[in-house]
């Protein structure tokens, strides 16, 4: 008897800790949405893998940069070693290559032969010429860059068993590389002269130098500007600010301006620091000004939000010893504030950095051969040049452009990583 | 043994202590508060006795903290608060417009609901405040003060290795003490205390009762209490406050033995609150 009552109670009574099918569709659904999670962050993965993956592919081959090494012979009298600067190094390189090559004479042939050679190669020579006048009257190696072509070649992104017309390469040419290489004449350093060159309309030539000077220089004017505003704006709407309608159309606005598409500081820029107040086109010191419109309201936010964390019974305790509103702020809230601030600026400035659209606008794409010497001088910045080689036709370009991708990539990355290192270091528990 | 003997006792002792000089510190003449439209306090009447311990009762809403704050004009730094009426402290009205509110703040300490010690070390808690109100520069002027502060808030013994680690991180209790030193340091004549226990567990709250009795021989002390065995244990006098009216104040024996008022009565027996 009892084993029938107890089987027939298994049947139709459940034990409290057995899961029902709506339990198990709550699992299931549990399950479902964390899945759809894992598979968005994937996707998310590996389309920024993709991204780097692709621009890190195509910069490779401006990692090096191939070098030729020639015996360069300066006569006597071809250059005034008073004035080793007005020599005519052209011709003393030309002659020097054209040694190497004796069965070219032909003036077309001189010509093919001369686009191997980077144009940069009569400035080595006159570089090395300059710092020591007594290599006058003597034979030396000098090693300068390939022309994009060699460089090319070289690496191997021209194919040469191309039919001669679908590559920029003449048959000539290669057999004149060959015989470079056979001369061991051929290398392929580090390419140093990508960072520390200005641009150049020459790919084996240009660099980030100008653009990276003229950057730094933005930013700086970008932060010295932005930061003590914005600092002083929240600080004055969060803590002293009556709140009323003013106020909160003041704040309203400052949200919209976070918002404004950049290329309209471009244009704000444009009109009124270049047209109104006649500054300097392309000058890095407008495009400070300009970036630091657009990291005003990014640094406003942030540190109204910093303020707003900074507990109330804080500024309680600096009130009730007798600090006044602005001890109390000074001494305290702003200190605790500080981390938050300073996270808000960095990110402020890493998107200032990255900003192209309003820099087109003032001209800081224009072509400029030299880091600006101060920031009232003509100068690109990081994406401007990006665009700039982007822009531009040859192929030693295309990786250039990458490269300098990931030299802006690079910085931003250290730049957010400084600031979650912030965050992380300096937050407070209440 | 008898109580009615020893209640006549100890009221006997408390009329004596005031017939032995306790003179008015704080008087406060139809003080209302408004925030915004609302009013919060209506025509709140109070003597408080110098070198006493009075005790703010009533149920939570009831306008005692709202008029604490108004001792030391805290309510100055919400926005919509306006206070009318006076407030007299020794004979000068706090609301003047010729009193600074930051001078004020230095003679009328405050200690708050939850220990709030600034997240500095321990004797830069209690060396900020006179250091902005300039009474002692950094130095062995500054240290004496340090020093008289934490022990006369009893934590003296308990720090006095570890002046340079962080106020917070001592244990609530000796937050809460390190705050009173903190209210001490600037020297005030008053000490308003907004709940001082009510963060506290039993033995941190008795110790910091056990110094509340012991200030009130330098230092007037107005204290809020939603505990009523609190405000027996540690006031003098008790004013009882209800829906922003000030219902009754006098003795503390006398306001929970046998008080004037049905509604104290309702409240300190529990019947609401």
């Amino acid at each position: 008897m009892s084993d029938t009552t107890s089987q027939s109670g298994k049947a139709k009574v459940r034990a409290w800790y057995e899961p029902d099918a709506k339990l198990s569709r709550r699992h299931s659904a549990d399950k479902r949405l964390r899945a759809y999670g894992i598979a968005a962050i994937i996707f998310a993965l590996s389309m920024l893998a993709t991204l780097v993956g692709t621009i890190a592919i195509t910069a490779a081959p401006a990692v090096t940069q191939t070098m030729v090494t020639l015996e360069v012979e300066v006569p006597e009298g071809a250059v005034d070693p008073s004035d080793p600067r007005g020599g005519s190094y052209q011709r003393i390189l030309n002659d020097s290559i054209m040694r190497i090559f004796p069965e070219v004479d032909t003036p077309r042939e001189k010509r093919e032969l001369r686009k191997l050679f980077s144009n940069g190669g009569q400035y080595a020579l006159r570089d090395k010429v300059v710092d020591d006048p007594s290599l006058i009257g003597r034979t030396f190696d000098v090693t300068f860059p390939l022309a994009d072509i060699g460089d090319q070649l070289h690496k191997g992104v021209i194919d040469r068993n191309l039919p001669p017309d679908y590559r920029r390469v003449s048959d000539m040419q290669i057999g004149w590389y060959d015989r470079l290489v056979e001369q061991g004449r051929i290398s392929a350093p580090l390419n140093w002269g990508m960072i520390f060159n200005a641009d150049s309309r020459f790919p084996e030539l240009a660099g980030l130098w100008g653009a990276l000077v003229g950057s730094f220089y933005a930013l700086l004017i970008c932060f010295f500007v932005s930061f003590p505003v914005g600092i002083s704006a929240a600080v004055y709407l969060e803590e002293f600010a009556p709140k009323n309608r003013l106020t909160d159309l003041i704040e309203v606005n400052i949200n919209n301006l976070a918002a404004v598409p950049s290329i309209v500081f471009g244009l704000l820029g444009l009109a009124v620091f270049l047209n109104f107040f006649g500054m300097p086109r392309s000058a890095p010191i407008v495009g400070g000004l300009v970036l630091s419109l657009m990291t005003l309201p990014t640094i406003i936010i942030a540190t109204r939000a910093a303020l707003k964390a900074v507990p109330p019974s804080i500024r309680e305790a600096a009130i009730g010893v007798g600090a006044s509103r602005m001890q109390t702020v000074g001494h305290h809230v702003l200190p605790l504030a500080m981390p938050g601030i300073m996270t808000g600026t960095i990110i402020g400035l890493a998107q200032a950095l990255g900003e192209t659209a309003p820099l087109l606008l003032i001209g800081m794409n224009a072509f400029i051969t030299a880091a600006p010497d101060s920031m009232f001088n003509p100068s690109t910045a990081l994406p401007t040049q990006i665009y700039i080689w982007a822009d531009s036709p040859e192929r030693g370009f295309t990786s250039r452009t990458s490269a300098a991708i990931i030299v802006l990539l690079g910085f931003l990355v250290c730049m957010n990583a400084i600031a979650i290192y912030m965050r992380k270091r300096f937050e407070r528990r209440w | 043994m008898n109580k009615t003997a020893e209640e006549a006792g100890t009221l006997a002792k408390a009329a004596a202590s005031v017939q032995a000089g306790h003179e008015s510190k704080i008087a406060a003449t139809n003080v209302s508060v408004f925030y915004g439209e609302k009013q919060a306090l209506f025509d709140v009447s109070i003597d408080i006795p110098a070198r006493q311990v009075m005790a703010f009762i009533g149920p939570s809403g009831c306008g005692k903290s709202t008029f604490l704050r108004c001792i030391n004009r805290m309510n100055d730094t919400i926005d919509i608060c306006r206070v009318t009426g006076t407030i007299e402290i020794d004979g000068a009205d706090i609301y003047d417009p010729k009193i600074d509110p930051v001078l004020l703040r230095a003679r009328v300490g405050m200690v708050f609901q939850k220990p709030n010690p600034f997240p500095k070390s321990i004797y830069d808690n209690i060396a900020y405040g006179p250091r902005i109100h300039g009474v002692a520069k950094n130095g062995s002027a500054m240290d004496e003060i340090v020093e008289t502060s934490l022990s006369r808030a009893g934590l003296w013994k308990e720090v006095k290795d570890r002046l340079n680690e962080p106020g917070t991180g001592l244990s609530g209790g000796q937050q809460q003490r390190l705050c009173i030193a903190r209210a001490i340091a600037v020297n005030p004549d008053v000490i308003l205390m907004d709940e001082p226990c009510s963060a506290l567990d039993p033995i941190a709250t008795a110790k910091v009762e056990e110094l509340i009795d012991e200030l009130r021989q330098h230092y007037t002390i107005v204290i809020v209490t939603h505990s009523m065995q609190q405000a027996a244990r540690v006031s003098q006098k008790a004013a009882f406050f209800h829906l922003g009216n000030l219902i009754e104040v006098d003795e503390t024996e006398k306001v929970f033995t046998n008080p004037t008022d049905k509604r104290t009565q309702d409240y300190i027996t529990g019947r609401f609150g």
